[in-house]
């Protein structure tokens, strides 16, 4: 159709014409929903930003000593001199950008290449034990990265951390370097991240036309030629994706370092910005996290021009999606073995030497039964069978019952209001495909995604640590409510996206014909957008769930004492001589992080999506 | 039972013109088809009358009532305007049983209970589906949800009905059933109709009037007849009709008087009275021009039988399909298709003998592309 470019008519305002057109726009409820949910939005998202922005260049009371003739509100470089441009600039920020870039580095070129041949492995080849692996094959994604950190720990720990890991019992001698720092932080957070690849990649490879390859095949390319000349490049946006997605997420990451580097004292921006949120000077913290947002929007931004809107090559045309597996011939087996290695390694080994450890009484002395006892899990301290442990065993201790009702507390009440407020972002962002604020609202809750959690929390930390309003919203500084908030706010692209794709199962037709037989926008809401809605919330809402139950970095900077989830409890406790305990929280975390996400996929729900 | 004026629509979406000047007037009771290929804006104007979509421009008023005014931003909601539309993915809530979707319009405006029950029992029989009133929409084969869609338009007795190509998701022998389906259900509620379709048969057999539309303007408005003899310009006429029509090319000369064509077939003199003369028509000069004809009045014989205007012709292909026979010929550098009744079986490059009907024939401007030359709509046997 020949559409011709001109321009609308412009018509004469006349007082009929202005009454009609504010009745249109404010008698319609979604116009009003639209302009509320992007004013929150605003004011949740943009504000704290800038709030953040601006606070690392005014005084704080705290600074007020080291900056002479100062007085708070007064505009000052001192932060960002102190942070790039002070002796203490080395220490504090050049090594730490150095070690996160290393880790995000090596932590991508390892684990992006072995997601990749898993992923082409199962869907391509004709490995055997398909069903198997393939219901095994994301739990140790399920696994919070910093319980596998722990589990690192217990098998590889010195004497360096007042007590001994598996290894070192037995005898072997485990230098620093690879029980603690970089190698240990990578490694442990490959067998966390190959999921990313994983997942894109055989998404990908299951989108392309087996066809393809076939004809390849039928001119005569041996496999290799195949593999290297046509599935690589056709996979390849969804490799550079997760490369992205694996880069930001490991430059930025928070509980695996902390475990892992700080006892050597290897700092990454993020636990260094952590310790000048807690203490001073603050602001300093606030430049740090700057600096970490724009890394990764930098790098998100790469991806969107690397990728562009070749989003994916899933193939147009044709009836080829019926796959012939690729023989591997003699390479079956030895690839089969590194594929149980790797489960093993990354999910077998990690939860069993928790579990073991928890029953033992000396942590690398070995699983003889003079070793074990249940002391971690229901023991009290006057039983005590040595005087190393600190606390109570898990179900005798009212830290741990305190922890699993804050974790409940705020995994359920976080995960309902998101929810929600993802299903309505979702309705505005799918009816307003291509409109201006369907596009602004996906924009601006894309924002909360391309920061690492420990950042996010920094802004929140910034905005609401005063009084606000006027008094209107009271110091949040080491409340429950604060740590609420920034659970909602974080986990907003997630819960938009499945929103997003629930409400594009409902066809606008399905309103429009309510529409016209008579039906007000609340009506149809009720009647039919809910109904239809129903399923792939109770999914989402559930995933979220998990997400927020097993977080660690995106509340750690806000955490205090009387507000421990059960993350942060057997984090503290990690820090300590006596592992056992907070190896027991992890396995409750564990198991019932599977057990949700078992009914999940019951109900429908795909992990995959959190992506 | 309503009238409908529309005058001066125009859509925009955002810098695309998309209905450009519409002006159409729908009579009480009419059956009026909106025809043409995709993307020429005949499901936007559908749209704009039902209120689903609001036109930067123009006036419409259903029975004198003021239903759009755009210059003063006035849109009267979808549910007042006294119509309803089936869509053409049908928009069956799948949550809801057969009944629940008719009843949900009369249960939205409170009509009580027995009411409601009459209204939709009565609706489901006469769209003979009263029996799979508690089932769902999934559970229906097309043609059955084909027919609650329509049901739950009727239910509430609109005074316009509005339908979105009902019929494109069916299969062929479905859909002849449900034209002649729809053909009852006009006459025997008498509601006014407008009907979107891509299918010029619909249009066809079904319509009162048809408005052909054209890259978001109205062509044409006319009787379906009207339509299909004298389509106003090359691209009406090759749209309507099937086997398409004929194009030959030809020279034309027009005195004021008579004008003159001559074409690979012949020479034929057209009178005064059969030119459409609104159009541009040069005087005193050879123009070039088209001849438009349509293959079912192209009379194939085995024998010279001597008639006026029969030629010698070319057999280049035949395609005999049952019911009828496609015969592909050529005359000199010409080539054209005859549709013959019943299975006949030719030779290639068999040599036949072929009456033509000059009287029936279009001519069409070649630049211009608009009709110039009118064809007789009816015929006697023995008439030229």
């Amino acid at each position: 159709m020949a559409k011709t470019k001109s321009k609308q008519p412009r018509k004469p305002l006349t007082k009929e014409r202005l009454k009609n057109q504010i009745r249109n726009v404010v008698g319609n409820p979604f116009n009003m929903i639209v302009f509320f949910s992007l004013l929150i939005l605003f004011c949740l998202i943009i504000i704290p930003l800038l709030n953040m922005i601006q606070n690392s260049f005014v005084v704080a009371k705290a600074e007020l000593r080291s900056i002479p003739g100062a007085k708070i509100g007064d505009y000052t470089l001192y932060y960002w001199k102190y942070l790039l441009a002070s002796p203490l600039t080395k220490t504090i920020f050049w090594e730490p950008l150095v070690h996160s870039l290393l880790i995000g580095a090596l932590t991508t070129v390892i684990s992006v290449p072995v997601g990749a041949l898993i992923a082409w492995l199962m869907v391509r080849s004709d490995i055997p034990g398909k069903r198997v692996i393939s219901s095994l094959i994301l739990i140790p994604y399920m696994i919070p990265s910093w319980c596998k950190a722990m589990s690192w720990l217990s098998v590889f720990r010195n004497s360096r951390s007042g007590s001994l890991g598996l290894l070192t019992g037995l005898g072997i001698d485990i230098p620093d370097w690879l029980a603690y720092g970089p190698i240990a932080i990578v490694l442990v957070m490959c067998m966390h991240y190959y999921a990313f690849s994983y997942i894109m990649v055989s998404g990908a490879l299951r989108s392309i036309n087996s066809e393809l390859e076939e004809m390849g095949e039928i001119q005569g390319a041996s496999k290799t030629q195949i593999l290297a000349h046509i599935t690589l490049p056709l996979v390849l946006p969804s490799i550079l994706s997760a490369t992205i997605m694996t880069i930001s997420k490991s430059i930025g990451t928070y509980g695996v370092a902390a475990n892992l580097g700080n006892r050597i004292g290897y700092y990454v921006l993020a636990t260094r910005m952590k310790e000048f949120i807690n203490d001073s000077p603050k602001g300093v913290g606030y430049a740090m996290s700057i600096l970490m947002i724009s890394l990764a929007a930098v790098t998100i931004l790469v991806n969107q021009k690397l990728i562009g809107t070749r989003k994916s090559y899933a193939t147009i045309g044709g009836k080829g999606t019926r796959s012939n597996l690729i023989p591997l011939g003699g390479a079956k087996w030895p690839l089969m073995i590194f594929l149980i290695i790797f489960l093993f390694v990354s999910m077998f080994l990690p939860l069993f030497v928790l579990v073991m450890e928890s029953f033992q009484i000396m942590p690398g002395a070995g699983y003889g039964a003079d070793n074990l006892t249940l002391y971690a899990w229901i023991g009290e301290i006057e039983n005590a069978p040595s005087e190393l442990y600190a606390q109570n065993g898990l179900f005798k201790n009212s830290e741990f019952g305190r922890a699993c009702l804050n974790t409940a507390k705020l995994s359920i009440i976080a995960s309902i209001i998101t929810s929600f407020c993802g299903q309505f972002l979702g309705y505005i962002t799918t009816r307003g495909r291509g409109k201006w604020y369907g596009k602004l609202t996906e924009q601006l809750i894309f924002i909360p995604y391309l920061m690492p959690g420990v950042a996010f929390s920094a802004i929140y930390f910034s905005m609401f640590s005063q009084p606000r309003l006027g008094g209107l919203i009271p110091s949040l500084y080491g409340t429950f409510t604060l740590i609420l908030l920034v659970s909602i706010v974080k986990h907003f692209p997630f819960a938009s996206r499945s929103g997003q794709s629930n409400m594009l199962q409902i066809a606008i037709e399905l309103e429009e014909a309510a529409s016209i037989e008579g039906a007000s926008f609340w009506k149809r809401i009720a009647k039919i957008v809910i109904p239809l809605a129903k399923n792939g919330f109770l999914s989402g809402f559930l995933l979220t769930f998990i997400s927020i139950a097993k977080e660690l970095d995106l509340i750690a900077i806000l955490m205090t004492p009387a507000n421990y989830t059960l993350s942060f409890l057997s984090f503290e406790y990690s820090k300590e001589a006596m592992p056992q305990v907070a190896d027991a929280i992890c396995i409750v975390i564990i198991v019932f992080i599977l057990v949700c996400n078992r009914i999940a996929n019951r109900l429908g729900g795909d992990v995959s999506k959190s992506m | 039972m309503s009238k409908i004026v529309l005058e001066h629509i125009d859509k925009y979406y955002g810098e695309s013109h998309v209905l450009r000047d519409i002006n159409l007037t729908i009579e009480d009771g009419e059956f009026m088809t909106l025809l043409g290929p995709s993307g020429c804006g005949k499901t936007t104007t559908l749209r704009v009358i039902s209120g689903l979509e609001k036109p930067q421009n123009g006036k419409m008023t259903i029975n004198d009532a003021v239903v759009i005014d755009a210059d003063n931003a006035f849109y009267e909601e979808p549910a007042k305007r006294g119509l309803n539309l089936v869509f053409q993915s049908y928009a069956l809530w799948p949550h809801m049983t057969v009944f629940e979707n008719v009843a949900f319009g009369l249960k939205i405006k409170k009509v009580p209970k027995d009411e409601i029950e009459e209204k939709v029992m009565g609706s489901l029989r006469t769209m003979r589906i009263d029996q799979y009133r508690d089932r769902y929409p999934n559970e229906l084969s097309g043609g059955q949800q084909q027919r609650v869609a329509i049901a739950r338009a009727i239910a509430s007795s609109p005074k316009l009905l509005l339908l979105d190509e009902p019929l494109s998701n069916l299969d062929a022998r479905l859909r002849i059933d449900m034209r002649a389906e729809l053909k009852r259900l006009h006459k025997e509620t008498g509601t006014t109709i407008v009907y979107v379709t891509h299918d010029q048969v619909e249009a066809l057999t079904m319509s009162t009037r048809i408005a052909l539309f054209k890259e978001g303007e109205i062509a044409q408005i006319d009787t379906p007849l009207g339509i299909y003899t004298n389509p106003i310009d090359l691209t009406a006429a090759d749209f309507i009709g099937n086997p398409r029509i004929n194009f030959i090319d030809a020279k034309a000369f027009y005195n004021g008087d008579t004008m003159t064509v001559k074409s690979p077939f012949g020479t034929y003199e057209f009178k005064h009275e059969t030119l459409k003369l609104d159009e541009e028509i040069p005087e005193n000069e050879e123009f070039d021009c088209v001849m438009g004809l349509r293959p079912e009045l192209v009379d194939i014989s085995l024998e010279d039988p001597g008639k006026k205007h029969t030629i010698e012709a070319n057999v280049y292909a035949s395609q005999p399909a049952g019911s009828e026979t496609i015969v592909n010929l050529t005359v000199g550098e010409a080539d054209f298709i005859a549709l013959q009744i019943g299975l006949v079986e030719y030779d290639m490059n068999e040599k036949v003998y072929v009456t033509l009907h000059p009287s029936r024939m279009n001519v069409y401007n070649k630049e211009t592309g608009r009709l110039i030359k009118f064809a007789k709509v009816k015929h006697h046997a023995g008439e030229e």
